[in-house]
């Protein structure tokens, strides 16, 4: 039995799909998804890495409360990646540390 | 006007002329109605969940001005969360029960906003809320999303305080691993994104979420490896009048058990993970029976193959607000706002429903948030206060609230919890404070509570403001988790608080 996809069950038909940039690479997007659903879609589960150990991070909570899944998207850093929608053409970069170390 | 007025008026239309004005469009906004000034409301009703939906509508039906301030794009709140509109799901449905419900409060909720008695404020993070803010009214601040960088006010004669919950999970090695996700994130993911985290999931932990999560995840596509529950069926057994006397709740998790089962989801009970493995992400986790006292029974481990695990403990009111505003809280346990018969907490102008005062699910939500739009009107509009008008609303939240507690005393995360998390594992996710960090304050270091617990290892202290750690960091510690005392409901930046107008 071929199983659903999600967006199977719900019946969606978004628009075309939008790109974006993942340290540079390029992955679709759907409308409306948030930067979180974009990276998961593409099989992105971490993108930022602690300031302490360097240990991988991404999604937690996924409803703005834990600021596990913190993100630098058109150079702003620390966005959480759960809450902030991907616009096309969005520059989103992993994030090390407090995620200021790229700004100089 | 005393001069301190007089700053934070002519500080809301300086900010006003200079953009930051309420019909300003920002990134990620739902376009909705929008007047050229700030709505002076008579009630802002904050979360446009279940409870604050009830709420607002009822007091609008009774000719009560309101604010709907919600931090989601769409109303709804996590129980009826939206896939993204752009999305165009035609069947959200399949990933709901109680549809009618949901249709009914989003059809009264956009003739009320046509009609302009409600203005559906969204993508508003409230951060505070002042007593005494201008001429005695309250004034509730919300962060614009989602970048977060700007501030509005909101004036109002009352507040309805319908701020909802969050999950709980203890630690457990591993439980930092990407794809190690709390049961309703997955879930929240799920409905408003229309995305899995992998392909094979393992949901484990305890209470009444799990169930629906189970279910979801499996109906979307994901094999569910096992649902993993720590209590036992017969933990229900001494509540089996309370669960007679719920009929409907009962209904529905049969029906989730029968979705189980068609998916051939393994069900598991009276276990419990150990620990979840992997280096990048999880690649499996372990889990271990539980004796009937809650101890792992040595030599039962096993292993499960999977990419996701989602797991949670419980749910935790959000009462942030409530706290800065100086409501009663309830901390015996998890903390949660006191409130009276007719949802009033006891601050003047101050009603708060739905989890905040207490995990009930959403039915008991909306009866709440139903009483407390009763309430309201009755007391803003100088009408009599007639309680028949909610009896039945009253009648549901004497019998659910009987029905929660008993969840409560059988849903419990095993005893021995913290016996299991090994000494380097991290209990405070923001600032990595390991579980020897925590165990070395307090039988070195001599702390006996949270805070200097937290003052010794800082766990606690980072970006979540001990949000998530909370309830790990106590358990592991022995101590009492307490309130938490946080000055804003959210983190703000400093140039946020730099514009704020000077109080008296």
């Amino acid at each position: 039995m071929k199983r659903k996809t999600p967006l199977e069950l719900a019946a969606a038909q978004p628009g075309p799909a939008h790109v974006v940039t993942v340290d540079g690479r390029e992955i679709a997007a759907l409308p409306g998804q948030t930067v979180a659903a974009v990276l998961w879609s593409a099989g992105i589960t971490s993108w930022r890495s602690t300031r302490g150990s360097g240990a991988p991070r991404g999604i937690f909570c996924g409803i703005g409360v834990c600021y596990d899944c913190l993100v630098t998207v058109n150079d702003r850093p620390n966005q959480r990646a759960c809450l902030v929608p991907a616009v096309s053409g969005d520059a989103i970069r992993t994030q090390e540390g407090v995620g200021h170390d790229e700004l100089g | 006007m005393t001069n301190s007025a007089e700053r934070s008026v002519g500080h809301l239309v300086h900010r006003l002329r200079s953009g930051v004005g309420w019909s300003r469009p920002h990134r990620g906004a739902v376009a909705h109605p929008t007047s050229s000034g700030p709505p002076s409301a008579s009630l802002v009703v904050v979360g446009a969940g279940p409870a604050g939906l009830a709420a607002a509508l009822t007091a609008a039906d009774r000719g009560v001005r309101v604010v709907l301030l919600d931090a989601g794009a769409q109303a709804g709140g996590q129980f009826y969360r939206q896939p993204a509109a752009a999305l165009k799901a035609r069947r959200p449905q399949a990933l709901h029960h109680a549809w009618g419900t949901w249709k009914k409060l989003r059809d009264r909720l956009a003739a009320h906003v046509d009609a302009g008695r409600i203005t559906h404020l969204t993508d508003r993070h409230v951060w505070f809320v002042e007593r005494e803010f201008e001429e005695g009214r309250f004034g509730v601040h919300a962060l614009l999303g989602p970048r977060q960088a700007e501030s509005q006010t909101v004036t109002a004669d009352a507040v309805l305080l319908a701020t909802g919950g969050y999950e709980k999970v203890l630690p457990f090695p591993g439980w930092t691993l990407p794809g190690v996700v709390t049961a309703g994130g997955a879930q929240a993911m799920l409905k408003g994104g229309l995305v899995l985290p992998g392909r094979t999931a393992v949901v484990a932990g305890t209470g009444p979420l799990l169930m629906p999560v189970a279910a979801g995840l499996a109906a979307a596509g994901a094999e569910v490896a096992a649902y993993v529950e720590s209590t036992h069926p017969a933990d229900f057994v001494r509540h089996t009048a309370t669960l007679a006397g719920n009929p409907a709740k009962v209904a529905e998790a049969a029906r989730y058990a029968a979705q189980l089962l068609w998916h051939k989801v393994p069900v598991t009970v009276r276990h419990t993970v150990v620990a979840a493995h992997g280096t990048d992400r999880v690649e499996a986790v372990t889990v271990a029976a539980l004796d009937t006292h809650g101890r792992v029974r040595p030599g039962t481990g096993r292993r499960i193959a999977c990419d996701t695990l989602a797991v949670g403990h419980g749910m935790l009111a959000h009462t942030d607000l409530a706290e800065t505003l100086g409501c009663a809280i309830d901390a015996t346990g998890d903390a949660f706002v006191v409130t009276d018969a007719e949802q009033r907490t006891d601050v003047d102008g101050v009603w708060a429903a739905g989890e905040a005062t207490g995990i009930g699910g959403a039915v008991l939500a909306l009866a709440e948030g139903e009483i407390a739009g009763h309430s309201i009107a009755a007391r803003m509009t100088g009408v009599e206060l007639r309680p028949a008008d909610w009896a039945t609303a009253a009648r549901t939240r004497t019998r659910l609230r009987k029905f929660f507690a008993a969840l409560d005393d059988a849903y419990v995360p095993p005893a021995h919890w913290a016996e299991q998390v090994a000494d380097d594992t991290v209990v405070c996710r923001c600032e990595e404070v390991t579980a020897a960090e925590v165990r070395e304050a307090v039988e070195e270091l001599g702390a006996t509570d949270l805070r200097t617990v937290k003052l010794l290892t800082r766990a606690g202290m980072g970006w979540c403001q001990g949000r998530v750690c909370a309830p790990g960091v106590a358990g592991i510690a022995g101590c009492p988790a307490g309130p938490a005392k946080r000055p804003f409901a959210r983190p703000v930046p400093l140039s946020v608080l730099a514009q704020e107008p000077e109080r008296p």
